[in-house]
């Protein structure tokens, strides 16, 4: 198995947990790893994007080749059509419906929403939205990563064990909150697909 | 010894733990922030003692790390690429004065400029110190070379430059640690005056180094990193450094490169090998990371045969860090993208946080300087840098750190006025301070801002070494204690502010403004780790 992710969003909407849940759950089931990660400049509210890969063979570079990743994962709207030439043609996007408005000229969030639903392969959820109803407001990244996990090869709980030890050091309430989080995400993206 | 998942600076880190470090010194620049950091956290260093506090500047940082090899213990230092440029002085020196325990000096270049001034090659500042290079080409040989590195310090009695670039610095990948080794024991030089660079002992040290340089050709000849990969097609050599290997591959994911390869991770380039790849192929492609420096060296001046591929002739762009893409089009391989960034999609560049402490000192100063006309305000490096886009647009200039200072002086000199340096407390203690201490000799008038955020922000908030002591450094150099004004930059002080900056702007001598109120990152940081755990928190 090989799969090519581009993790996407703004500075500090917590794309770094995502790779890092995703990180522990691949090695937990001896798979390679590479992840690049964005720090610096762009980390203060910037866009930012983080290209994770995760195989059974050896991977050679850190960057995943244009036209090639199999899924873009992104905790926000806009920031999930910025990759799309990295995306293969029969690559899904998962994306967050919650725009992070920062900028004096955001695009309108319909318009935005239309280009999404636009493509044949695409979950979009209002994380933030999900995350409330579960308790977990802080949690929404760990929402969009249920909602993309079915497009991962990966047993979903190598995930949880991904959470647990990623915010173990936070506590239990904390790790608990995640892992509600990322379950309704995942339930979301079931039921999306059954329907589709 | 453990599998690791770490990113290629916390490789460097471990490996130099793992590898009898004692201490590391460094001041923070991203992409190389990360190495230290990871000392800092690291209960293993802790253990071990490790020295890893940050230093006021890359010079000193040097220098530092330098002094603990004279007490021939294994030490590292770490910096950005243009912080080389301020250690450069300690640095070619260190050449010259060699080493008792190993140094390496590790520095983290930024092609593409992700974060950063200019894209410089730092292999150039080796080669001109004369010293090996080395540049690992993933997070397991940034990790073996950080390992080995103190080993070849010692072995030739200089020190060893580490070079990665962002990408391999911020990516993660599984790392395979290795046996702990010892510290070394505290040793003095054997040849009491080695570093003493007076004219008669630096003739014979530089004399010394130019008899090494053989040996450390010979060192890269049989380098296990520099590697001869037979290929058939000889149509083709490739020959690629450091990170450039795993682009190549990436364009033959079946390990079938039909051409000859040298992979190359040390420097000087191994004579033989490269001789054996230009003769035996019709071409050459040369992918490499930064500037086109192995091309230069194969490309004698004048050679016109065409037969070297790389920046130089537009196989691959002259700037700009290298990516899979830009490789396999060097190959003749089409890019297949099936989709194109639809127009909707608007720019999101960095921005000042809400709540920022520059943000107030901005809109005073905007105000204040209606009065005093455009175009005066001098700045340096660091997040209020930001100030420089809409919508403030309140500064003109962001050059090297420490910077805005001495401009706004030499500008003043001119006879601009009121002449404007805003900086940051980090930048003004790791190079403002002599600048101010120009300023003070002259009574120049200037009016330096000094934002003080009680914290290197840019960076992601390291201790500042100024935290606490900014007026008495200012009042310490010679400014009169009545032009050194304290602010508090928030909204409610708007006016009060503005009142001020008036009264130091149209004083004619020095004058420093310090508004200071903290980060609030670290501010909102602190207040998470003083809650209890177990509150709702995700970073
Ligand atoms: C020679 C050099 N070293 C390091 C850096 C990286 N760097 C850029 S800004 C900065 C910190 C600035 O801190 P401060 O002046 O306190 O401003 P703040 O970011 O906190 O606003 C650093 C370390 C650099 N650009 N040049």
């Amino acid at each position: 198995m090989k799969t090519n992710i581009i993790l996407a969003g703004v500075g500090g909407q917590g794309i770094l947990s995502i790779a890092a849940v995703v990180g522990m759950a691949a090695l937990e089931n001896n798979l390679y790893l590479k992840q690049s990660e964005v720090h610096g400049m762009s980390q203060r509210g910037g866009a930012v994007q983080s290209h994770l890969r995760i195989s059974d063979k050896e991977i050679a570079s850190d960057l995943i080749p244009e036209g090639t990743a199999d899924i873009i994962i992104s905790v926000e709207p806009m920031e999930s059509l910025r990759y799309l030439p990295w995306l293969k043609e029969n690559g899904w996007i998962v994306t967050n419906t919650t725009p992070f408005v920062n900028i004096p000229d955001y695009p309108n969030i319909q318009d935005l929403i239309g280009a999404i639903e636009k493509f044949p392969h695409q979950i979009s959820l209002n994380a933030d939205e999900i995350a409330r109803q579960v308790k977990s407001v802080k949690s929404s990244n760990m929402v969009v990563l249920g909602a993309a996990s079915p497009f991962i090869d990966i047993p979903y709980a190598s995930f949880e064990n991904g959470i647990r030890q990623i915010f173990g050091r936070k506590g239990e309430k904390v790790v608990q909150l995640n892992l509600n989080a990322m379950k309704a995400g995942r339930e979301f993206s079931e039921k999306k697909r059954k329907h589709n | 010894m453990q599998k690791l998942l770490l990113l290629g600076a916390e490789a460097i880190a471990q490996g130099a733990i793992d590898g009898g470090m004692s201490g590391i010194y460094a001041y923070p620049g991203t992409p190389s922030t990360e190495i230290t950091e990871y000392v800092q956290k690291s209960k293993a260093a802790d253990k071990r003692k490790i020295h890893s506090q940050w230093s006021a500047n890359e010079k000193t940082a040097m220098e530092a790390a330098l002094g603990m090899s004279y007490a021939g213990k294994r030490a590292m230092v770490c910096m950005k690429h243009v912080g080389l440029n301020v250690a450069a002085d300690a640095f070619v020196n260190s050449a010259i004065t060699g080493v008792n325990g190993g140094l390496i000096v590790t520095v983290a270049d930024d092609p593409s400029m992700h974060s950063s001034q200019n894209e410089q090659d730092s292999r150039f500042f080796g080669k001109f110190a004369m010293i090996p290079i080395l540049e690992p080409s993933n997070q397991q040989e940034a990790y073996n070379m950080a390992y080995e590195g103190f080993e070849l310090s010692e072995k030739f009695k200089i020190p060893v430059l580490l070079r990665i670039t962002t990408r391999l610095s911020h990516s993660r990948a599984g790392v395979q640690t290795k046996e702990n080794k010892p510290q070394n024991p505290l040793t003095y030089p054997e040849d009491p005056i080695q570093f003493v660079l007076l004219p008669s002992n630096a003739r014979k040290r530089y004399k010394d180094l130019l008899a090494l340089q053989d040996l450390i050709d010979e060192d890269s000849e049989k380098s296990i990193y520099n590697f001869y990969f037979d290929g058939s097609d000889k149509s083709l050599g490739i020959i690629s450094c450091g990170i450039a290997y795993n682009y190549l591959m990436e364009n033959y994911p079946e390990r079938n490169c039909p051409f000859p390869i040298l992979k190359l991770g040390q420097y000087p380039l191994p004579h033989f090998k490269v001789e054996k790849i230009v003769n035996e192929c019709r071409n050459v492609l040369v992918l490499e990371d930064g500037y086109p420096f192995v091309e230069e060296q194969l490309k004698s001046f004048l050679d016109k045969s065409g037969k070297i591929k790389g920046r130089l002739d537009g196989t691959i762009p002259r700037d700009g860090e290298l990516n899979p893409n830009i490789v396999g089009k060097s190959l003749g391989k089409p890019v297949k993208t099936s989709f194109a960034i639809p127009k909707i999609v608007a720019n999101r560049p960095p921005e000042l946080c809400s709540g920022c402490s520059h943000r107030d000192i901005y809109n005073a100063l905007n105000e204040t300087m209606k009065e005093f006309g455009k175009q005066k305000v001098f700045s340096d490096i660091g997040c209020y840098t930001l100030g420089a886009l809409p919508p403030w647009n309140s500064i003109n200039s962001c050059v090297d750190m420490g910077a805005s200072i001495t401009m706004a002086k030499g500008a003043a000199d001119a006879g601009v006025r009121p002449s404007v340096a805003v900086i940051g407390d980090s930048t003004f203690t790791h190079s403002g301070m002599t600048a101010l201490l120009d300023c003070v000799y002259e009574n120049t008038p200037v009016t330096i801002i000094i934002s003080d955020n009680s914290t290197t922000a840019m960076t992601g908030g390291q201790e500042s070494h100024a935290t606490g002591r900014l007026e008495e450094i200012c009042v310490g150099l010679g400014v009169k204690p009545e032009h050194v004004r304290v602010l508090t930059p928030l909204p409610k002080y708007h006016d009060e502010m503005v009142e001020v900056l008036r009264e130091e702007l149209t004083y004619e001598g020095v004058s420093v403004v310090i508004p200071r109120r903290e980060c609030i990152q670290t501010a909102t940081r602190s207040k998470k780790e003083s809650k209890a755990k177990g509150e709702e928190v995700t970073t």
